[in-house]
Parts: C-alpha cells; structure tokens; sequence
C-alpha cells in the first residue's frame, strides 16, 4: 500500500517536472552537447570535417594569444571577485547586524534596485565616469588635485574591473547576508562572555559562521565575470578582449566554430573546476559548524 | 549605535552612493542640452526625450521588446509554476538532479548559452527572429521564477487542499479555487521580474533576433555614436523608472503574498 502511494507521488511529480525540464533539455542541453560533440571537429573551408580530433583543445592550450585572453578573463574574474566580496562584506554585516529587523528588507531592496537597472547604460556610464574628459578626471583636474587626467582607469583592465564589481555587487551582498542572518546571536554572547574581545569574537565565532555566505558570494561573482561579453566591448572597445569576446569572434566573425566550441568548452570546464573546489571548502565548513 | 556601528554605518551609506553613482548621473546627462557627455553641464533641455519619442527605430526595438518580455515572461511563469509544484509538494526519483538541470542557466555564462544555441538553430536552418529570442529568453528567465514561485509554494498550507478533496472538489478544482489563489502574489512577482529580465537581457536578443531590434541591442548600437548618446541618457532614465516602477510592484505582491499565508516578512527578491 504504502509503495502503491510512492509510486503515485512519483508518477504526480514525474509529470509535473516533466514540461519545463523537457524544455530545458532540448533548448538547453541539445545546444550544450552540439558544441561539446564540434569542439571534437575539425573546421575545413565551408563546412566542417567530421573526423574525432583534439587540435582545438590543443590550439587552445598552446596558443599564446587564446592563453593572454584566458589568463586575462581568469585574474579580472579573480580581481572583482576578491574585491567585491571584500568591499560587501562590511555592508551585509551592517544590515544583519546594526540595522532595525524592520528596516532590513527596505535597504536590501535599495541594494538590488541598480542591479535590475539596464546593464549596457550602466557600463556605459562607467566609461564616462572613469573617461578621459569624464567625471573622475573633470572633478579632479577643476579642483586643481591633479593637472593631468589620471591615464589608470582610462579604457583598459582597470576600469573594467570597477565597472564589474560595480555590476555585481548585489550578488555578493545577498548570500554573506543571509549566512550572517542565520547566525545564532547567543554564540556571540557565549564568545564575549568566555572572555573575547569583539574583534577576537568577530574572527574566531562570527567569520567562520559567514563563511558558506562568503563561499556563495565568491561562486556567485566568479561565474558571470568570467563570461562577461558587454563590458570589455563597451569599455575596452574590443581592444582588450575577454575570454567571450573571443568565443563569439571565433564562432561568428571567423565562423571557425569547432576551435569557437573548444574555447566555450574549455570556459565551462574552468567554471566547473572553480566551483568544485568552493563547494569543497563549503562542505568542510558545514563539517566543521556540526 | 555604538562607535563602531556608527563606522560601519557611513561605510554602508558610502557604498550605496557608488551603487547609485551611475543611475544618478543619467537623468542629469538627460536633461543637459550639451552634445557630449561630460562635465561641465550646459543648460537644462527635454528635447532628448523628444528625439527619443519621435525615432523609428526606437519604437520597432521598444514594441520587440515588449513582445519578447510579455511572451518569455508568461512561458516562463508557466513552466516554472509547475517546477516549483513539482519540487515544493511532490518526493520523486531523480528530483534534484532535473531541479539543478533547469536552475543551471542562472549559472552559466550567457554567451554560452547564446552561442550553443545560435549554432543549433543555423544547423538547422532555422530563421533567426523575434520568436528564436523567446525561446532563449523563456530558459533563463524560467530559474528566476522558480526560485520565485518555490517559495510562494513552500510556504502553503497542504490541509487546505485536503480540506477541499475532502469537500468534494476534484484534484484541479482544489488547484484552481485554493491553491491558486494562495500563489497568486507570487505568480504576479514572478511575472514582473522574468518580464524586467527578459526587457533588459542583451546577449541572446543581439545574437539570436537577426535583424530585428530590442531596446538593449539598439541602445548597444548607438553608443559607437557619440551623437546619438543624449538620446540613449534620456531612453536610459525611462527605463530606469520604469525597472524601479516594476520591481516595487512585484516587491508589493511578493510581500502581500507572504502576510497572505501567514510568513515573516522578508526583504529581497533574491
């Protein structure tokens, strides 16, 4: 009986689940094994030759302008990564800790409403914020601070860096949030009492409890930066590409889409990896929090 | 608030000044009559918007994406209000594996999903157009109203749809007349934010609409131009008003939702 009950809850829920995850997999995982199966070919002149072959993967490890892009995308990715989650973490503290319970969905709001903001018009107003003439430059150069515009944020790595932690930085605030949330506020009376001092309860009690927020926060920042294609175009002007940019000159503008599928390949396999070992030292926190 | 408070305070409102930077300065670049935009400003003028109103272009790209987000916004809705049925109220084999499979493209580089999908459709010589845009529209906005819709249905009370059975209503009767009316709130916020997505998502509208254009992919092609840039300030504080209208409307519902059933207020739409 009770095996006959499963089965319907099985058979209910199968068939729930079964629409949106059939159209998943066909618009979705169809594509995905397509340029996983091109990746393995090879691009002849007009049509693509239908031979099992690894030169993509091999052109893509070895090619020293494929390796400047990918080391490029992977230190960006790293640098707004580190900077954003170091530069949130004050915040979501703040709102967890300092702010009235019923204030705190009415500054969570305030910190998700630039996000929901056009992206391309956000970039692009960064360009004018950090440009030559722009606001940055203009403000210093009319108070007399500097005499020259500062040439370091101008169209290159850097200003692509601060426009991206600009983008994401809701994306980090939100999960540190919710882990400092979760915490039990008399742990940190237990450390005061047993003789911490705020700091020394801050790093040996309230960190540690943050950490799945900050390892969340670090995936969650890591993974859209890497694949970001508007911002280098916008800022940059295509001069200083990233790893999207060259997937989709690859696959367009070359039409060399088996050496295009091996680059968006490749990306995926180092999203995948990353997360991995974050979802490692996930689980060892959980480990270490029971 | 002790000292330390009080710091942490003025850090908090500091970097929210530096989230706002830019959407402050748009509507002021908006209503500046100079051509370039830089400081300092010259004098104050609507004739952008203007411009703005009386553009061709601009209105085919704005009626596109309208077209888009209305019918990704409802696709998406409606696969995901079965998504999140599936996984809040049912226990079957292989559920978390089908569950992360349909949230993964919230963590998936768009251009891949872009590009994966561009080289299926011209395999298969099918003609990119406005619909080819909503069906890879309907696929990434479809995880953000699951993770909507899941806690509009987790939170539901089951009794009460054995209440109904139990007073004769058949299976889609008990849905119809109890269960959607109690998820109501949160199908209206699902809607709202797949709609804002889908309005402002740019890779797969430039890479799979052909010839057609959408908001974000014409503001992309004017910013080479440096004289069409006021227009875009001007397009750009439309939208940011509209976005922020749309998003308090759905934080409304949402919370609406949650006193509705009896939850915890909570902030965020994440």
């Amino acid at each position: 009986m009770a095996k006959a009950k499963f089965d319907a809850e099985a058979r209910a829920g199968l068939s729930l689940i079964a629409p949106p995850f059939l159209y998943a997999l066909v618009i979705l995982a169809v594509p995905l094994l397509t340029i996983l199966a091109y990746s393995f070919l090879t691009d002849g002149y007009l049509e693509i030759i239908r031979e099992p072959t690894l030169a993509n993967y091999a052109e893509v490890f070895t090619d020293p302008i494929v390796r400047t892009v990918m080391m490029r995308s992977l230190i960006v990715a790293a640098i707004v990564t580190l900077a954003t989650v170091v530069t949130a973490f004050p915040v979501a503290y703040y709102i967890s800790f300092c702010v009235r319970p019923e204030r705190k969905a009415l500054w969570l709001f305030l910190i998700t409403i630039p996000f929901w903001t056009s992206y391309l018009i956000r970039v692009f107003l960064w360009k004018v914020i950090l440009g030559y003439n722009g606001v940055v430059n203009s403000t210093l150069t009319g108070l007399g601070i500097i005499d020259e515009p500062l040439t370091f944020i101008l169209y290159n790595v850097n200003s692509i860096v601060i426009t991206l932690a600009h983008a994401y930085a809701p994306f980090a605030i939100l999960p540190i949030f919710v882990a400092l949330e979760k915490i039990d506020r008399s742990l940190l009376e237990a450390g005061r009492d047993l003789g911490e001092n705020r700091l020394t309860t801050f790093w040996r009690v309230t960190l540690p409890l943050a950490m799945p927020g900050v390892i969340a926060a670090t995936l969650i920042v890591f993974i859209p930066t890497i694949g970001d294609y508007v911002t280098p175009e916008v800022i940059g002007g295509g001069r200083i590409p990233m790893i999207a940019n060259m997937i989709q000159v690859q696959m367009l503008a070359l039409d060399n889409r088996p050496l295009g599928s091996a680059l968006a390949v490749t990306t995926m396999a180092i999203v995948a990896v990353v997360s991995l070992i974050f979802l490692f030292l996930n689980r060892r926190f959980l480990r270490v929090r029971q | 608030m002790n000292r330390s408070g009080r710091g942490l305070q003025a850090y908090a409102i500091f970097y929210l000044l530096f989230l706002y930077a830019p959407i402050i300065l748009l509507p002021i670049f908006a209503f500046n009559s100079g051509t370039i935009i830089a400081f300092p400003l010259q004098g104050v003028t609507t004739d952008w918007f203007a411009q703005m109103w009386g553009n061709a272009t601009l209105r085919r790209a704005l009626t596109n994406s309208l077209t888009i987000a209305v019918s990704a916004s409802i696709l998406a809705t409606c696969f995901g209000v079965f998504a999140a049925r599936a996984s809040t109220r049912f226990v079957f084999p292989g559920k978390g594996g089908m569950m992360g499979f349909i949230m993964l493209p919230m963590v998936l580089p768009e251009i891949i999903v872009a590009m994966s999908l561009l080289v299926v459709l011209l395999g298969m010589g099918v003609q990119l157009s406005l619909l080819t845009v909503i069906v890879g529209h309907t696929l990434i906005c479809m995880p953000y109203a699951i993770a909507v819709l899941s806690t509009a249905f987790s939170s539901l009370d089951r009794s009460l749809e054995e209440a109904a059975y139990d007073l004769g209503e058949t299976k889609w009767g008990a849905f119809r007349l109890v269960t959607l009316p109690l998820v109501m709130p949160g199908i209206i916020s699902a809607l709202l934010i797949s709609f804002t997505i889908s309005l402002d998502e740019f890779i797969i509208a430039f890479f799979l609409a052909g010839n057609e254009p959408t908001l974000p992919t014409y503001i992309f092609s004017q910013l080479r131009f440096p004289r069409a840039i006021p227009v875009i300030m001007a397009l750009g504080t439309v939208l940011v008003i509209l976005s922020i209208a749309l998003l308090a409307l759905g934080e409304y519902f949402r919370r609406r939702g949650n006193a509705r059933i009896g939850g915890k207020p909570t902030g965020g739409l994440m």
